[in-house]
């Protein structure tokens, strides 16, 4: 699988949530393959990473390389059909379409893979008797896993999930990390943001902390201690 | 933690309205009302009639301009209120014997009543469709009107009234009345602007639900504006009738009002005092210059809007005032910075 | 029996109506876009129909195989040149751009082809009627009628059942996400005026047979289908048909009081449904 070349790159990158400057000079590398997980605190700029990302923030400087490919002015749109899922904050979920019928869009892209109706239905059984149910009722964790699953419709090479785990339950969370090694079995790099720093340790082979839109801290669990991560998390020198 | 750096300075920072620009602005404008309020003393009656519709076209450019650039109410239903304002002339001054000149406030008085019973209806409606739904309810009017034959039905009806009148006095007084609607209309919207209720009519177009957290009754505030805007509408329209005369409901109740207001105010600068100042003189222009082109002349001027709208939002006067900075009628408060300190240590810009 | 007659003649209506609105309710839902020129454009694809039938002496109703999608078309240029700039934002520059767009319609149209009256000749159908008892119904309505309810079926199906469909309620619902699926939101839009734009144009020249048309039309044939999607109920495309029912029944019966007074017993009766059931005779009731 791997080249040596990182799958994704992001270099020196400025982004702007509207006319606020969110990140300063971020670089984030992410090998095929890996669990990322990004922490930090509230407005460190870590949806701001993801969107810019995806495509959604047309405003930056700096390079946001996929798979060796410059993405600067590729649309949103056309970055899923390159193999880039975002799971946006807040679930997302269109109301007015059925469970089964959310999942159906998600694979608009096109892009051929193991991920299909029946392949996410068995990684989330919660939401096999839904399948007809608007996508408007169902609860937080429900919704949580459709739209990882419809996510993963598209058969990404890279999903970014975004505030995966707020708001839901303790043993929600649990049952949305079960399901991380099977979509990484299946060849999907993942990057997620945590609140939760212990969750993000143990699922994650690196984790990055933001802090005021700039990288604090950069390393694999094991090399990291909760002193470093304090300070880089909070800015304070422990 | 701003506030322990700017201690010292910050309590020179004032809170001001006026600028130079605007003093300036000030100066030009008692000019320019000294010049035109005299204007039956120097001008032709040619000249008065082409005033008279300026003016009467500025006060209902202002009008819509605080419906739609202030409270976001895009009304294209304001020929409603024209006519009610043409026929209420009529009816006061030919039917109940009052002077034609003191029907015609009371014509506008009548039109704001009943502005408030069709707000009730109209505000059930959002955005576009509550821009068809005003329609809607002029149209109702015009038709109503059309059907009941003492009204004058279709063919309309004549003011008759002012032949109590000789001819220039009637020139002159129909001048002033209009010079006092279209410099009351902008003085009016300067003065509500400038009051709590401009803060919440701007807080109101920012962000309603902002507006309304922070405890602004939006509903209150919009019902004061178009209630406003449709006295102010009346007033304009029975003005127009004291110059016309002849009312017929196809005219009275024409949307080619609304078109117009529109488009000086978009063309102008939509939510600026300025814009439709702007815009009524650049529409009398080119409607005493085109014309005789008919249609063409709608349609460059449609065009004109569409580009505005798309590429330039608060009009021509906008694209002056940001290269510029000049504001004539300063409504926002800026803060004034404080005279520049002597080179601070480690002060960055 | 005239009034009975004049009740079904009235229901039939309603089709037309409703193939009017449909256009403006799809535009509305897929993209919260009101398009005030949406009446200018079925008097363009009249005057389309018109041109074609002067040409080469086509039957009116096979214009439509041309009409059709050259009307799909403009509306998706419209859209992608034009409208996708001005969604999004304080919801000023849609009312202002469309309401341009329908004077310098109107005026064009004034200028190519005068402010005289036209009309579309179809030949036979517009004569014969089929008995019903006592009552005679004309083939043509009944055909208009038909058009209108597979007009409006044929968009349901089209949003229910087909991959287009979800993209465009997916759209409607968070155009944003819709891009993180794959979607791109400003074809989508342009789709959405697109298929508007086709409907109105087989309502314009449906229009065009029934009845003269003339340039300054536009403006009342965009009040009518605006009061058939309120008396129906936003959001419900068969509320839209018994809406455009109600309207024209109402104005037929207005019509056989006084001549002037159809149009205006219609918004009348708009009127009254905005005050007593403002969610619409069919809409589902604003709840909180």
């Amino acid at each position: 699988m791997s080249d040596g070349r990182p799958l994704l790159e992001v270099a020196g990158l400025d982004g702007w949530y509207g006319d606020f400057q969110a990140l300063f000079g971020v670089s984030v590398s992410v090998a095929a393959g890996e669990v990322v997980a990004i922490i930090g605190a509230n407005g460190a700029g870590k949806s701001t990473l993801l969107r810019t990302v995806a495509g959604l923030l047309p405003r930056t400087d700096g390079s946001v390389t996929f798979e060796g490919k410059d993405l600067a002015g590729v649309p949103a749109h056309r970055r899923v059909a390159l193999g880039i899922s975002l799971v946006p904050e807040g679930r997302r979920i269109f109301p007015s379409l059925s469970v089964e019928e959310n999942l159906l869009v998600g694979a608009q892209a096109g892009r051929p893979g193991p991920w299909t109706v029946a392949a996410v239905l068995e990684l989330f059984p919660m939401l096999a008797g839904r399948r007809r149910s608007g996508g408007g009722r169902l609860s937080g964790g429900e919704q949580q896993a459709l739209a990882i699953g419809r996510g993963l419709m598209a058969n990404p090479r890279l999903l970014l999930l975004d505030e995966v785990s707020l708001g839901l339950a303790p043993i929600v969370v649990r049952r949305v990390y079960e399901a991380l090694p099977a979509i990484r079995a299946a060849g999907t790099t993942v990057v997620v943001i945590e609140q939760d720093i212990g969750q993000a340790l143990r699922a994650a082979d690196r984790v990055y902390c933001l802090l005021e839109g700039r990288v604090a801290l950069e390393g694999a669990p094991e090399d990291l201690d909760r002193d470093r991560i304090a300070a880089a998390y909070f800015g304070v020198r422990a | 933690m701003t506030t322990a750096t700017a201690a010292g300075p910050a309590q020179q920072v004032e809170v001001e309205r006026a600028t130079t620009a605007s003093r300036v602005g000030a100066g030009l404008a008692v000019v320019a009302v000294a010049v035109l309020g005299t204007a039956p003393l120097w001008a032709r009656t040619s000249v008065l009639r082409t005033l008279i519709g300026f003016f009467t076209l500025l006060a209902l450019a202002t009008m819509w301009n605080l419906l739609a650039g202030y409270a976001g109410l895009v009304s294209i239903g304001q020929q409603a209120y024209i006519g009610v304002g043409a026929y209420g002339l009529w009816w006061l001054s030919d039917s109940a014997g009052l002077d034609p000149f003191a029907a015609a406030p009371l014509a506008a008085l009548a039109a704001a009543v009943l502005s408030v019973p069709v707000a009730v209806l109209a505000f059930r409606l959002r955005g576009g469709y509550f821009a068809i739904g005003t329609w809607v309810i002029a149209e109702t009017l015009r038709l109503l009107v059309a059907n009941v034959s003492q009204l004058g039905g279709g063919s309309g009806v004549t003011v008759t009234a002012v032949s109590a009148y000789d001819r220039q006095t009637r020139v002159y007084l129909t001048y002033w009345l209009a010079f006092a609607v279209g410099t009351g209309a902008v003085a009016l919207a300067y003065l509500l602007l400038r009051r709590r209720l401009g803060l919440a009519l701007v807080a109101n177009r920012d962000s309603e639900t902002a507006a309304r957290s922070l405890g602004v009754d939006v509903y209150r505030v919009k019902l004061v504006v178009y209630v406003v805007a449709a006295f102010g509408c009346a007033l304009a329209g029975a003005v127009i009738y004291l110059n016309l005369l002849r009312i017929q409901p196809d005219a009275a109740f024409s949307v080619n009002w609304s078109a117009f207001m529109i488009f000086i105010v978009v063309i102008g600068g939509v939510g600026t005092i300025e814009g439709p100042i702007v815009g009524t003189v650049l529409f009398v222009l080119v409607q005493e210059t085109l014309a005789q082109y008919g249609a063409w002349y709608l349609i460059l001027l449609g065009l004109l809007a569409v580009l505005v709208a798309l590429r330039a939002r608060h009009g021509l006067w906008g694209l002056v005032a940001d290269r510029t900075g000049i504001s004539l009628f300063p409504v926002r408060r800026r803060l004034k910075p404080p005279p520049a300190p002597a080179p601070a240590p480690g002060g960055s810009p | 029996m005239t009034t009975a007659n004049n009740l079904v003649q009235g229901l039939l209506l309603g089709g037309l109506y409703a193939m009017f609105a449909t256009g403006l309710s799809l535009m509305f839902g897929v993209m919260r876009l009101v398009n005030l020129a949406h009446g200018d454009f079925a008097i363009l694809a009249a005057f389309l129909a018109l041109v074609i039938v002067d040409g080469t002496g086509l039957n009116p109703f096979l214009t439509l195989a041309v009409a059709v999608p050259a009307m799909f078309l403009l509306g998706y240029l419209l859209q992608r040149g034009v409208l996708n700039f001005t969604v999004g934002g304080d919801g000023l520059a849609p009312v202002l751009v469309t309401f341009g767009l329908s004077i310098i319609l109107q005026n064009l149209l004034l200028e190519g082809f005068s402010a005289d009256s036209r009309g579309l000749d179809a030949g036979a159908i517009e004569d014969t009627s089929l008995a019903l008892g006592r009552l005679n119904v004309g083939w043509f309505p009944l055909l208009t009628l038909a058009t209108g309810a597979a007009v409006l079926g044929g968009l349901q199906l089209l949003l229910a059942r087909t991959r287009l469909g979800r993209e465009l309620r997916a759209t409607s619902d968070d155009p944003e996400a819709a891009q993180l699926v794959g979607v791109d939101h400003r074809h989508a839009f342009a789709v959405a005026t697109g298929l508007a734009l086709a409907t109105v144009a087989i309502a314009g020249i449906f229009l065009g047979v029934r009845t003269t048309f003339s340039p300054a039309l536009g403006p009342t044939r965009l009040i009518f289908a605006f009061e058939a999607v309120i008396i129906g109920g936003l959001g419900s495309l068969w509320g839209t048909l018994a809406g455009g029912m109600v309207l024209g029944v109402a104005q037929t019966l207005g019509a056989q009081i006084s001549p002037g007074w159809g149009v205006l017993t219609g918004h009348l009766v708009f009127l009254a449904v905005l005050a007593f059931r403002p969610s619409g005779l069919f809409g589902k009731p604003v709840t909180t």
